[in-house]
């Protein structure tokens, strides 16, 4: 059945990159994904990456308490955490609820109600139409939502550090800037790549191969999410263990 | 012209089509009727390449569709226009955006030609200026209007209704008719319409296939159905008092 699955997935993967049949259709489909899935998770990216970054820095000033450790690794930690896992890792599984949910819903809705079927006998590669734009739109919006996200959260748990007393702002300052190896920059763009194919991807395979009617939508939305969240901790693991 | 041969479907044990063979004329408007179940819908999904038969051909015009690759069946669905059960129209777009997407999607032409090819075909289905509308705001009958008007946009040789009565009451529905009778005389298009309702057989039945138990069981027009002696059709077209009633006055 895994196969089965996976199979198909892949043949699916092969028609979403057959010629599109107009480009300039194509293009206005991307831009518009791109708004649809950036500016429209930017809210709930920035509320959690804000927290996820204090709560990093309060919890490591917690575990961190001896007169042998320097106070500004504290911002090294919290800089090295952010940038290596908690942003890309973190915010990709909260977007598979996000967007996954939505392009399933979406395209499993169109399923259902017969829209995929008149794309087909007017003669348009449907997987193209309408999973190309989400996937391009998720590639390149869900790494710059990443990059905001490492930004918000050095920045929530310099405030937080700073505001509880655990460490001075030049402690920070100085652990953020100290040792810092831009090769972990790189792992986490590489990790919101991957990331974000599949959340697009697997979402996508989830709508289109929708049978039945609204309740199967939404079983295909909720199995969308779980199946991204999966795939992405098992990559997230696999990626540490290649690139690290 | 459209022509089946000996399509055969199953889905697992379920032999649903079993040897169906027909053909269906240019500006004549062919019915497909049955009961539930009797494979109407499967024979159409298999027409127009959204199933395959197990075995057997569909050809249009002399061209095999079934043997024909994907690049192929694109050129061929070019000349298809649909109109679904629930009309299919895109949600995300307004009446003239759904219109005019194969326009967009296929030809060249201008803004100002895409706006008038829009115009006509809307006025053509009694939807004048109808163009800002969304799906959500529409009535079933507009909507099914809307589909026509979009299956017809790129002057279709062939057109395909599923339906398209299903919801509606019983005006809309000889509104719906007599608008695809209407278009497939004036345009000289291959109609197939898959119903089972006694008003559209009664009303344009030029051509009709019954079929039952997945096989065609009759063929015939509408002046010849009241009066066949055939068992299964007789209690298909009988079934509703209305008919019976108006027969024997």
């Amino acid at each position: 059945m895994l196969f089965y699955h996976f199979g198909k997935y892949i043949l699916m993967l092969k028609s979403i990159f057959r010629k599109p049949e107009k480009f300039s259709i194509y293009k206005n489909e991307i831009f518009r994904e791109m708004v649809s899935i950036g500016l429209g998770s930017l809210g709930i990216i920035s509320i959690i990456s804000v927290f996820i970054g204090g709560v990093t820095t309060v919890q490591t000033a917690f575990q961190l308490i001896s007169d042998f450790i320097p106070k500004s690794i504290i911002g090294g930690i919290t800089r090295d955490s952010t940038i290596l896992e908690l942003s890309p890792t973190v915010c990709s599984l909260v977007l598979a609820g996000k967007i996954g949910s939505s392009i399933a819903s979406e395209i499993g809705t169109m399923r259902v109600t017969e829209q995929i079927d008149a794309l087909e006998i007017m003669g348009i590669n449907a997987p193209g139409y309408l999973i190309l734009p989400k996937l391009l739109g998720g590639v390149i919006m869900i790494p710059l939502l990443v990059v905001i996200a490492i930004f918000l959260s050095i920045t929530g748990g310099y405030v937080s550090g700073v505001v509880s007393g655990a460490l001075t702002a030049s402690e920070f300052i100085q652990g953020l800037t100290t040792g810092f190896v831009p090769f972990i920059f790189l792992v986490a763009m590489i990790k919101a790549l991957i990331f974000a194919f599949i959340i697009t991807t697997v979402s996508a395979y989830q709508g289109f191969y929708t049978k039945g009617g609204a309740l199967e939508v939404g079983q295909s939305s909720t199995k969308a999410v779980v199946i991204s969240c999966i795939a992405i901790l098992i990559s997230d693991y696999l990626i540490a263990q290649l690139l690290l | 012209m459209i022509e089946v041969k000996d399509i055969y479907k199953s889905f697992g044990d379920n032999e649903v089509l079993r040897g169906i063979s027909a053909q269906f004329k240019p500006g004549v408007t062919s019915l497909i009727i049955g009961s539930s179940g009797s494979g109407k819908t499967t024979l159409m999904k298999n027409m127009v390449g959204l199933h395959e038969p197990d075995s057997g051909s569909v050809s249009y015009d002399g061209r095999d569709f079934t043997s024909m690759d994907m690049k192929e069946r694109i050129s061929i669905r070019k000349e298809i226009g649909m109109l679904f059960q629930g009309a299919a129209l895109f949600d995300s777009m307004n009446v003239e955006k759904n219109i005019r997407f194969p326009l967009d999607m296929f030809t060249d032409q201008s803004k100002a030609e895409k706006l008038d090819r829009v115009n006509f075909v809307l006025e053509r289905v009694n939807l004048a200026g109808k163009n800002k509308l969304y799906p959500s705001e529409l009535s079933g009958g507009m909507k099914k209007r809307v589909g026509i008007a979009r299956a017809i946009a790129m002057r279709p040789k062939y057109l395909f209704c599923d339906e398209p009565n299903s919801g509606l009451d019983p005006k809309s529905s000889i509104l719906i008719d007599e608008l695809i009778k209407e278009i497939t005389e004036e345009y000289d298009i291959t109609t197939v319409v898959v119903t089972h309702d006694m008003n559209s057989v009664m009303g344009i039945g030029e051509h009709i296939l019954f079929l039952h138990q997945g096989k065609k069981w009759w063929e015939g027009s509408n002046k010849e159905i009241t009066s066949t002696d055939n068992k299964e059709l007789n209690e298909f077209v009988f079934a509703t008092k209305l008919m019976e009633t108006l027969l024997k006055k």
